[in-house]
């Protein structure tokens, strides 16, 4: 009794705090200034905001902190489905878009005039938003091209330098491995679904399509199954681990040089900073190892954009301000300086980030590797159903690095091809084979 | 007196077990004595509507946190999301009814049958051993002979109280043979440490996880049961002769036997429900799948997937199953434990 007390009492409290969040967004009368919400977790958002707040006294733009990524999209679904208690806009990452507009919970912005920013920024980053389509669902805000980290003070001491295309890379795995067995170049997580996307966005993978009006997945194709070619390759051989990122092992392998190098991407410097302390101002970023050193390319890995609710009552104010919040020189410099992002808007991004994140002050030049790879990000759409795929993608990957051979890796693609494509099909979407 | 094998003390001292099915039915008697002389004051509807305004909180808790989420989920299993051509925009997608659907689509899932079978193989392991090492210290601690008893007691139940999200990460790091001590010892002593990680192993190192944290609480469940027999019946046998060992396996267990199935009972409910320890060690290792048990599989179809109601579907298997084992468990060892002759 007393257990069941206490968890209705929680209860209760729960849906008390779900009452006053669904009543304090949507507010705002015809009088006075226009208030918007705005569901952020960008760090620092609601400081860059207060720029705007002071210039702009008739459109007044309240942030209200969330977690992250994931817990916001699944409240914003929830209040989509209730009918009300949506903000006006919402960060949302690129991939979580095509589920969003599935539940009909994101504005077309294209008759906000939203086609005029087109030019601001990646092709990539852009496709990712309009899903390819005419439809503009939302405004890049930050990107995350993939770049490649590394011990220069290892490889300098092994004679080496950073690899330039992916066959260099393998050469470097092996001479690395060969030299010190404890160490190794890198690691394939079966961990990071998103990881593993951008590799096959590098290799100029289309995972989701649309033609017409069906949807296409081809994630068993040529580009995703080189890859997985690739990097079962390494693995089978050992010169690369099997281990996923992000265990306290791989942790402390960053900051005791048993692990060599990561491919992460532009925010990478934080997490290095904070999981491997004791090797401040000895990594360096280089650009991806290419497949096609003349065409250079990158993926992306993370990144969000700012989208307007189908549930605002003022999409036109919401549209300036994200206008504003994602072009605005002011703004962008905010975003970069204050929340700590690197902005989608790519000639202010390059304007604002001149000095080196401290972690990389051994590399003056760190923000103009990171402008030159930003402008080669592949064009990328996501799905409906990209969570799916990335369910399937750690539960068949995970079974393939365990199994430590190239074949199993192959496998893997033709799985998550299968897993995806049954789950469009079996929720009713018209899909093209 | 003798003790012949395979009959207990049972039928010469029905003490605990008769007393116990004696206690469950003295109440009702109990109150049918008292309810004439309470029939005196009040009248006829407060007389009826008295119980039932007590049992108002506890009714109304039930029905808005227990009946109507389990009704609810029962409806939203016999749902699914229909959406039409690319389902984008509004339209796109609307909820439908889906009969047995996601039902069919549950039992022919492979991912779900194999996860209900590393769950059996898993309680297999576990049940056994936490019922046989809980047994095993409560008799060790009730010994006369025992030292600083009321220490071990508290060092072994104390790991019941760290959450199990806690202790798996904890055992997690232990696990990891970078940053564990043990496999840094076995290294330094020239050994091959077991990689408890790798397929064949995560099993039994899931098992401990559960078994480090378990086995404390069905110790102390046991324990004050076996406080709570008869000290007579201890120097009876030890006037007849009886050793330690010998009241241990013929006075105590059968005695506390009920005790014994109250803890199989939740062991095994607890083994069918087992989400924390391998959700926590999942993103350590290649070797646990998201679907790794029933519950796992629930957890990602809801909140991965954004699919509740094959979820919903998959949770009503679950709860049907773990009551048809329960009941099907007592049935079988009700009689034997109980002493009840129907």
């Amino acid at each position: 009794m007393h257990r069941i007390f206490r968890s209705s009492a929680i209860a209760a409290v729960a849906a008390a705090a779900l009452l006053t969040t669904g009543c304090s967004a949507g507010s705002g009368g015809d009088s006075g200034p226009v208030e918007l919400s705005y569901w952020a977790w960008a760090p620092n958002l609601e400081q860059v905001v207060e720029i705007w707040n002071e210039q702009n006294p008739d459109i007044q733009v309240t942030v209200n902190k969330q977690d992250g990524g994931d817990p916001a999209i699944t409240k914003l679904l929830t209040a989509i489905k209730a009918g009300s208690g949506a903000p006006d806009m919402i960060q949302a990452e690129y991939q979580k878009i095509a589920t969003l507009v599935g539940s009909d919970a994101l504005a077309d912005l294209s008759d906000q005039g939203a086609g005029d920013l087109e030019d601001v920024f990646s092709e990539g980053d852009w496709d990712q938003v309009t899903l390819g389509g005419d439809a503009i669902y939302a405004i890049p805000q930050d990107t995350a091209p993939m770049m490649f980290f590394y011990r220069a003070d290892i490889l300098d001491s092994l004679g080496l330098t950073a690899p330039t295309t992916w066959e260099e890379y393998a050469e470097l795995a092996r001479a690395v491995h060969t030299a010190n067995p404890d160490q190794l170049l890198g690691t394939f997580s079966a961990n990071d679904a998103g990881w593993f996307t951008g590799l096959a966005q590098q290799a100029d993978a289309e995972w989701w399509g649309i033609d017409g009006e069906a949807w296409t997945v081809g994630v068993d194709e040529e580009p995703t199954q080189k890859v997985a070619e690739y990097w079962g390759g390494l693995v089978e051989e050992g010169v690369i681990g099997n281990q996923p990122m992000y265990t306290p092992e791989w942790n402390a392998g960053l900051n005791d040089g048993s692990q060599v190098g990561w491919l992460s991407a532009v925010w990478a410097p934080g997490v290095l900073s904070g999981n491997a302390p004791d090797t401040a101002g000895l990594w360096e970023a280089a650009p991806m190892p290419q497949w096609d050193a003349d065409e250079p390319a990158t993926g992306n890995w993370g990144g969000s954009t700012t989208a307007v609710t189908t549930q605002s009552e003022h999409p036109e104010e919401a549209m300036e301000f994200i206008t504003w919040l994602n072009t605005d020189p002011e703004a962008v410099t905010a975003l970069a300086d204050v929340s700590g992002v690197y902005p989608a808007a790519q000639e202010a991004a390059a304007e604002a980030l001149t000095t080196a994140p401290e972690f990389f002050s051994n590399q003056t030049d760190f923000y103009d590797v990171v402008a030159e790879v930003a402008e080669t990000a592949n064009p990328f759409t996501y799905g409906p159903n990209v969570n799916v795929a990335y369910s399937a993608y750690n539960d068949e990957f995970a079974k393939a690095a365990d199994a430590k051979t190239q074949a199993a890796f192959i496998e893997a693609v033709t799985q998550m091809q299968k897993i995806t494509i049954d789950d469009l099909k079996s929720a009713g979407f018209t899909v093209k084979e | 007196m003798v003790f012949p094998s395979g009959t207990p003390v049972r039928k010469g001292h029905p003490v605990a077990t008769t007393t116990r099915i004696e206690g469950d039915a003295a109440p009702p008697r109990d109150r049918s004595a008292a309810s004439p002389r309470k029939r005196l004051n009040g009248s006829r509807w407060t007389r009826i509507g008295i119980p039932y305004a007590m049992l108002a909180p506890a009714i109304i808790l039930f029905a808005a946190f227990m009946a109507a989420p389990i009704l609810y989920t029962l409806y939203l299993s016999f749902q699914k999301k229909q959406v039409v051509g690319l389902g984008l925009g509004s339209g796109g997608s609307s909820q439908v009814f889906a009969g047995w659907e996601n039902y069919a689509a549950a039992f022919g899932d492979p991912e779900f049958g194999a996860s209900v079978g590393r769950v059996f193989l898993y309680g297999l392991v576990l049940v056994p051993c936490m019922l046989g090492l809980a047994l095993l210290f409560a008799l060790l601690l009730d010994s006369p002979r025992t030292r600083a008893a009321g220490f071990t007691r508290v060092a072994i139940f104390m790991p019941y109280a760290v959450p199990a999200v806690i202790s798996s990460l904890l055992w997690g790091f232990l696990y990891l043979p970078a940053v564990s001590p043990f496999y840094y010892i076995f290294d330094k002593l020239g050994w091959d440490a077991p990689q408890v990680l790798s397929s064949n192993l995560i099993l039994f190192g899931i098992a401990n996880i559960a078994l480090w944290g378990g086995v404390g609480f069905n110790m102390i469940v046991i324990y004050t049961s076996l406080k709570a027999v008869p000290q007579d019946i201890y120097e009876a046998a030890r006037l007849d002769g009886a050793s330690e060992i010998q009241m241990a396996l013929r006075i105590k267990i059968p005695i506390i036997a009920p005790s014994i199935v109250m803890t199989a009972l939740f062991s095994m409910v607890a083994t069918l429900q087992v989400f924390a320890e391998p959700t926590t060690l999942r993103p350590l290792t290649n070797t646990l799948s998201t679907s790794w048990t029933p519950l796992m599989k629930v957890y990602r179809d809801a909140f991965t997937r954004d699919d509740i109601y094959s979820a919903a579907a998959t949770s009503i298997i679950i709860a049907l199953a773990t009551f048809a084992l329960s009941f099907l468990f007592l049935k079988i060892v009700q009689r034997r434990a109980f002493g009840q002759e129907d």
